[in-house]
Order: structure tokens, then sequence, then C-alpha cells
């Protein structure tokens, strides 16, 4: 076969390569790349993304390609004799040769984004975001302000086993939270990830950090968002059974709006001290501890309280009925067996409401009001 | 020359017949396949469409840990020993393996060390659900009791693994026939000597790592916890010295399979013997000294992270190398292709995305963003199915006319490979794009975003699953009759497997044939 004709031959087999890719835009729909960034270092891994994308894409559709015209046409029924060359060294350097040098093309790129990566320095504001089974707990290491975020509510209910609700209907499934945490836009955000148990990994794709939550240790990493808006993402490290259901939710907001809500999160930390003071009206302690037992409680003993397998009831149980007030409080605030000590993230009034409420819930009945002045931490 | 041996299930008990042996593998990992396979289909069918219908979270989690680990020490290691029974002491004209009765031991641990493994499953608290790789603290504070019998499982295994790479470095050393000099071995038995020095290099430090779980669960040691001034990660450091040399055990071989098909079907002799036996050196070697590439994630110090990201992507030239080599095989041969061949070309291509997806994984500001989400597995899937289980089965089409004596159903054999090769990349090539926008690994349920490349990637896994019943019905229908083959089975082979009868008698090279 003359040369040109190969040429010709190798040109049509890219051709049908190429259209192969165009699926691509037909689905644009569809998420196929990674999610650009609304941060400088980013993009410059997406970048870097794209770069080794084209490399291996064209360094695919080059060697498929001669493997395609080698399959089309040294076929034994097309009646060619096979040829009997092997070893070159000269080949052989040069395909060596080529790989390492596409390698230290993709390193450059790549140190240069690893070293910015790692920069956490002069930063503006630090998060400690510390990983629990199966939630974030945020501390502006600042201003004080901390909080816990939980799955959404509408979320946990779609996502339970058989729920019988659409997911389809909810809006950001398993995207969504209680508590957001808010930022400022243009700020150096330092982000501390630890772990209260077993190892999670904090993940934002769209503010290109992901680090793990490791028990015992602290780990340091950064971003500054160039935009506004809602930035949603997921625990990333296997962490038991609700993995899947610990979302991360960043708002990005301007500088105004973000000393808005830390003075609004100063003032309610302050009400929630001064609540612990006052005595408070049992339906007022009901409609607070049902909040606080959905969030927290219901995922072991369930909606109606009859917990399920390894979980026990609390319908008609002994601490939650004819038991003393005393230990019920202390039980949820210490924890026992598989239940986690609830101390570190219950205040004292929603320490008394939730007991209260599962005192009085579930037909439990007991008319018992638990006041905050009755928890002693 | 007589065949004679114990008959019925005493036969199988107390053989030391390294094909028998060879069969008694391949067998069980055919089995091990099945059942990882079962467990896949679970995780697709809770995976098929947002929400949570089939299973709950917790044992959906023990259905991706079981499967991996099923897979990995159940499937491919064991098929791959498989072959190496079978086809390592024929190759180099050997009468049988170098330690026999050791060898009726390292196969007779595993089923035992599989049912252990299962039957966590069973007990209370359920079975292991902290994934395959099993990171501290989740799989010793947090991790349910029966996480001792799964160390216990992981021991008996990497017993019988040791047992099999001493077996097979002492038969390669000492018993190659008179004039087989190292440089004229197969391919497939160089992959597999350098495979075996990797195995007896790390399954020990797999052992060292269940042992440190063991005492911290049981007997108050905290080498993986901060609380008693251990470390966590020191964990994922001692598990990935073990699992990345782990994934060239389970591909070096499969890289000697496909060796040894493409020159039959090409009609042409591998291109570069000599520089694709460097360049698995040079693959097993690297394979020690970029272990933290899995672990990008956990905080390391720059200059560890520029390290292992450059010593990773050094892989790719040795890798390419191969890849080259193989196109320069086939490149003016004369091919035809049947079944085997088939198998073998697929791999060339789809082992080659898996690959370069590893070198976009391996640089690690990139693998910021790919890292524990869906782009990972469905990387490792294109090397470990598309790569190692297409090369098992490709091997298996390729040798069993010799086994058997008869040939396979080559239009059966034609349909088993499309529907697997179509289905495959229907299960597997979309979970890229899961991974790029974001979805991570391990979880059983998914925002909507994802819900129509999760429900594409759930059909191709039904039919690639069915499809290897097929495959089951191929074997045993070959097994039971069929046109006999003729001793060179194919047009002119290369090996010494081709000079004896098919099926291969009992008892093969008594007297050491010579080689010029
Ligand atoms: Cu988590």
């Amino acid at each position: 076969m003359s040369a040109s004709k190969t040429m010709k031959k190798i040109g049509s087999l890219l051709c049908a390569g190429l259209v192969m890719l165009l699926p691509a835009t037909v689905f644009a729909d569809y998420k196929l790349n990674m999610t650009p960034s609304v941060t400088a270092v980013g993009q410059d891994i997406y970048n870097l993304h794209m770069i080794i994308l084209w490399i291996v894409t064209i360094v695919g559709i080059l060697v498929f390609g001669v493997i395609i015209y080698s399959l089309i046409n040294h076929r034994k029924s097309k009646g060619v004799t096979p040829a009997t060359f092997h070893e070159s060294a000269t080949v052989e350097f040069v395909w060596t040769v080529i790989p390492f040098i596409i390698l230290v093309i993709i390193a450059v790129p790549a140190t240069k984004t690893l070293l910015a990566i790692e920069d956490t320095s002069k930063s503006d504001i630090t998060i400690k975001a510390t990983g629990w089974q199966w939630k974030w707990e945020y501390e502006y290491l600042d201003s004080g302000v901390r909080f816990f975020s939980n799955l959404d509510k509408a979320s946990n209910e779609a996502r339970q086993v058989k729920s019988g609700k659409d997911p389809r209907k909810v809006e950001n499934y398993l995207l969504d939270v209680d508590n957001p945490i808010v930022v400022p836009v243009n700020k150096k955000v330092r982000i501390l990830t630890t772990s209260n148990d077993v190892i999670h990994a904090w993940w934002v794709p769209e503010l290109a950090v992901k680090r793990d939550a490791i028990p015992g240790f602290i780990n340091e990493s950064w971003f500054k968002a160039e935009k506004t808006g809602t930035y949603r993402g997921q625990c990333a490290e296997l962490c038991g059974k609700d993995h899947g259901f610990m979302p991360i939710v960043v708002n990005v907001v301007s500088d105004s709006e973000y000393s808005d809500w830390l003075a609004k999160q100063k003032k309610a930390a302050a009400d929630a001290d001064a609540g612990a003071g006052k005595t408070w009206s049992k339906a007022d302690l009901m409609a607070r501890g049902k909040e606080v037992y959905e969030k927290n409680c219901q995922a072991c003993h369930m909606a109606n309280g009859e917990g399920g397998g390894p979980f026990p009831a609390l319908k008609g149980s002994k601490v939650a009925t004819t038991g003393p007030v005393a230990a019920h409080i202390d039980l949820v605030l210490k924890g026992k067996g598989m239940m986690p000590p609830f101390g570190t993230q219950l205040n004292a009034v929603d320490t008394a409401a939730v007991v209260t409420f599962e005192r009085n819930a579930f037909g439990n009945n007991t008319g018992d009001v638990v006041q905050p002045s009755q928890v002693s931490k | 020359m007589s065949d004679h041996k114990p008959t019925g299930i005493k036969r199988w008990l107390f053989t030391t017949n390294h094909k028998d042996i060879g069969t008694l593998y391949l067998w069980f990992a055919f089995t091990m396949f099945l059942v990882g396979g079962a467990m896949a289909m679970i995780i697709r069918a809770e995976l098929m469409q947002p929400g949570m219908q089939v299973v709950d979270p917790l044992f959906f989690n023990s259905m991706t840990t079981m499967h991996g680990l099923i897979m990995v020490f159940g499937a491919v290691m064991p098929a791959m020993v498989g072959f190496a029974n079978w086809m390592v002491p024929m190759m180099i004209g050997a009468p049988d393996m170098a330690l026999p009765r050791m060898n009726n031991w390292s196969f007779w641990i595993l089923p035992f060390a599989g049912t252990m493994l299962v039957s966590t499953l069973f007990m209370e608290g359920g079975g292991p659900a902290f994934g395959w790789t099993f990171y501290a603290p989740l799989s010793t504070t947090f991790a349910p009791k029966s996480t001792d019998f799964f160390i216990f499982a992981v021991h008996m295994l990497g017993f019988s693994s040791i047992m099999g790479a001493i077996n097979i470095i002492a038969t390669i050393l000492n018993m190659r026939a008179p004039g087989m000099t190292l440089m004229k071995m197969p391919l497939f038995v160089w992959t597999w000597l350098i495979t075996a020095f990797l195995l007896i290099a790390v399954m020990p430090v797999l052992a060292g790592a269940v042992t440190m779980m063991l005492t911290d669960r049981n007997f108050g040691t905290s080498f993986f916890s901060a609380a008693g001034g251990g470390d966590p990660v020191l964990f994922q450091h001692v598990f990935w010295f073990f699992g990345h040399p782990e994934v060239y055990i389970m591909i070096l071989p499969a890289f000697g399979i496909v060796s040894q098909i493409i020159p039959t079907f090409a009609r042409k002799q591998l291109f570069g013997y000599a520089s694709m036996v460097y360049a698995t050196a040079a693959i097993a070697f690297l394979s020690f000294i970029v272990w933290a590439h899995h672990m990008f994630t956990v905080g390391m110090p720059v200059a560890a992270e520029l390290y292992f990201t450059y010593a990773t992507v050094m892989i790719a030239v040795p890798t390419a190398v191969k890849v080259f080599n193989w196109t320069a095989t086939m490149w003016k041969g004369a091919m035809t292709f049947e079944t085997p061949m088939l198998w073998a070309v697929a791999f060339v291509f789809l082992f080659t995305i898996g690959g370069f997806t590893g070198l976009m994984l391996g640089v690690a500001p990139a693998d910021f963003q790919y890292h524990d989400t869906y782009f990972v597995v469905a990387h490792f899937h294109y090397v470990l199915v598309t790569g190692a289980v297409f090369a098992i089965i490709a091997g298996v089409y390729y040798w069993l006319p010799k086994w058997t004596g008869n040939m396979y159903d080559e239009k059966l054999g034609k349909l088993h490979f499309w529907l697997s090769t179509i289905s495959v990349n229907v299960l597997f090539f979309p979970q890229h794009f899961l991974g790029l926008a974001g979805m991570p690994r391990r979880i059983p349920d998914y925002a909507i975003q994802f819900a129509e490349f999760n429900f594409m990637s759930s059909l191709g896994g039904f039919a690639f699953g069915l499809s290897q019943l097929l495959f089951l019905f191929i074997v045993i229908k070959c097994i039971k009759g069929g046109e006999k083959a003729t001793d060179k089975v194919w047009d002119n082979p290369e090996g010494l497997e081709w000079t004896v009868p098919s099926p291969a008698p009992y008892h093969t090279f008594e007297t050491a044939p010579q080689i010029k």
C-alpha cells in the first residue's frame, strides 16, 4: 500500500474517532467533565486535568488508530503473509523516551499547582471542620461561632429505606443541610479538618478542596472563592453506615452579609445562654424537643420511638418513663455503648427539651417537665 | 506411562498433581467470581435509582467490602495461580511443581478461608462494612465483632498465596528442561516469576497490618489510634505498601497471558521479548515505591506529594512499552480472530484506557478532585475487569482445548465476548462521568444529577453479570465434549505445551524435553 493511501486511511480513522466524541456535546445537559471551580487554584486544577485529558486522548487516538488500522489490514483473510521483524533498538528507544518526555510536560504544571494548593499561609478566616458519624461540626476560630451541620430534613426523610417519598421531588436531594457554613467572598478561608471518631473527608468540588478529617490529627487546606453562591459537597471517605448522608454546604456571600450572619450567630448563642437560666413552658419544650429529636435521635430510635435492630425503643422504656429524670439526662449527655455522648453537641436547653419530649411523646405521657437548670454538665 | 490416580473425591482432596490443583484453583476462582458478582448485582440494583429501595446502608457497605475482597483474594488471584499451576510446568518442560504436597495445602486452605470470610455476613452485627481497604479506625474501634474472623481469613489467604509463590519460584528456578534458559522462557512464566517475588515481599506486610488491627481491637495496643500515641494514617501506609504491589500481582500474569495469545493469532513472534521482560521487572520495582499515591488527601508534606507524583507517573513508561510491543506484534502479522484473540485485543484497548486514567490519578493536584469518587471506581474496574479478568477469560479459551481435549463452541465464545465487551463498557464508562461530576464512591444513594448515568451503569452491570453465566455454560459444554482438539490446537503456536497431546496427559515431561 502506498504511503499516501496509508495516510488517507489513518485520516479517515481519526475522523471516525472524533465523531465518536460528538455525543459529548449532545449530552451537554449531563455533566461529563470535571466541575469547574470558583477559586483560582481550583481553576488551575481544572486546567491541569484538561491538559492531561487531552494528552491521553491524543495518545489514545494515535495508538488505537494504529491498532485498528492493523486489525483491519493485517489479517490472514486478506491473504497477507506475516512479517518476521522483531526487536529494534531504535524503535524501542524512541517509544521509551517519548512517554518520558510527555511525563515531564505534565509534571511542570502539576508541581506549580501543588505548591499553590499547599500554601496555607496568610489566611483571613479559619474554620475548624470536625467530622462526626454522621454530621459536620464547624467552629469559626476567629469569632467563636460553633454549630453542627446535619443532612436537611426533607432529604433525610426521603432517604430512609423504602420511605415511599420520591427523592426526585426533594430539592438538592442529599446535598442540603440544616446549617450551612457562611464565608465571605474573595477572602482566604483556611479549613482545619479533624474528626471525632473515624476518618472522614471534607470535599466541595467547586471549591476544589478535599482533605481527610483524621481523629487525633489536624489537616490544613484553604480556598478563596471568587464568586458568591452556594457550593455543595459531601464526605468523601467511607465513614460507616451513613457515609453517604453527611453533605457539606458552603454559602459564599458578600462581606456585609457575612458580618450580619456572624452577628446573628453570636446573638443566637447569647440567647441560648440566657434561655438556660429561664423557666420554659411545657409546650415550648415539647416543640423544641421534637426538633432536637428529629435531628439527633430519630436516625436510630425512629420517628415512632420504637427503635429497631440494635437500637432500643424509647416508647414505654424504663429510662424514658418511670426511671429518674437525672438518669435520663445523664444517658443523653454521656451516651452508652453505640450511642454517642450528646453532651458536646446539645446545650442545656436542647437537652432539657429533648428529655421532656421523650418522656411525653410516643404515648409515654409521664407529664414530666425538665428545665434547663436541671441539666448540669 | 500410566495415568494412575485415586478416583472420586479422594482424587481431588489428596491430589499433588499440578493439573488437578490448577483445575481446583480455577473452579474455586470461578465460584468466587460468581459470589462476588452476585454482590455487585446487589450494589448495582440499589444504585439503579436514587432513594433506598433494596438494602439498608450498612448492608450496602458490607456488599461493597465483600465484593472487593472476594474478587481480589477469591477470584483474580486464585485464577492466576490456577493458570500458573497448569501452565508453568508444561511451559518449562517440568513434570510437575517443585513442591507438590505444599501445592495441595496451598489450595485447600482457600475454600476454608473463603468460607470464613463469607460467613461473617451472617454474624451478629453484620459482616465487615469498612471497604476492602479496611482503613482504621473504622475497621478497629468502630468495626463489628465479625472483623476478627475477617482478620483470620486474611491470614489464611496470605499463607496460601505465600506458599503458592514459593512453589512457583522453586519450580521456575529449579525445574526448567535442559536448554530452557531464563531468557527463553515464555513471557507468561516470566511474569509469574516476578509476581511470585512480589507476593513473597508484600503478603507478610498485609499480615502485619491485620495483626496490628487484631491487637488494637483485642489486646489494648494503639498502633492506629491517636489517643494511645498511634496514628490512623500509619495503617494506610502499611496497607498500601502491600496494596499497590497487589495491583501488579493481579495484572502482571494478565500481561503474560496476553503476550502468549497475541503472537499466536498474529502468526508473528512477540516484537520485543527482552524489553517485555525488562518492562515487567521495572513495573514490579516501581510498584514498591509509589504506594502513597492512594492517599494524597491524608495531609502529607508537599515534598512527599511531589515525590509520589513523579514516581507514580513513571510507571507509565514501562506500561507504554508493553502496549507498544503488543501493537508492534500485531503490526503486519496475519491475524485471525478466534475467541481468545478477541479477548486479548479487547484487553489491549480497555486496559490502556485504565492506564490513561491511572496516569491522571497519579498527578497529586488533579487527584485531589478525583480521589474517592466514581472516577477511581471506573479506573480500577477498567484495569481489573477489562484488564485482569478479560485476560483470565482469554487464557481459559486459549488453553481450554489443551486442558479438555475438546474445542469450545466458537460461536458461543464470540457471543460471550461481544455481550461482555459491550456491556462492560456500558457498566463502567459512565462511571468516569459520575466521578468527574462529583459522585463519591461507596455511597448507597446519590443526588438526582447522578441518576441517568447510574441507571445506565446498572443496566450494563446486569447484562455483564448475566453474560458470565454463558461463560459457565460454554466451559461445561467444552468439558463434556465437542470437536476433538489437535495437539497444536491453533495454527502453529509457540511453546512446549503444544507439543504434548490434547488433552494433556496426567503426567507430562517425565523425561525432560531438549530445548535448542
Ligand atoms: Cu464521613
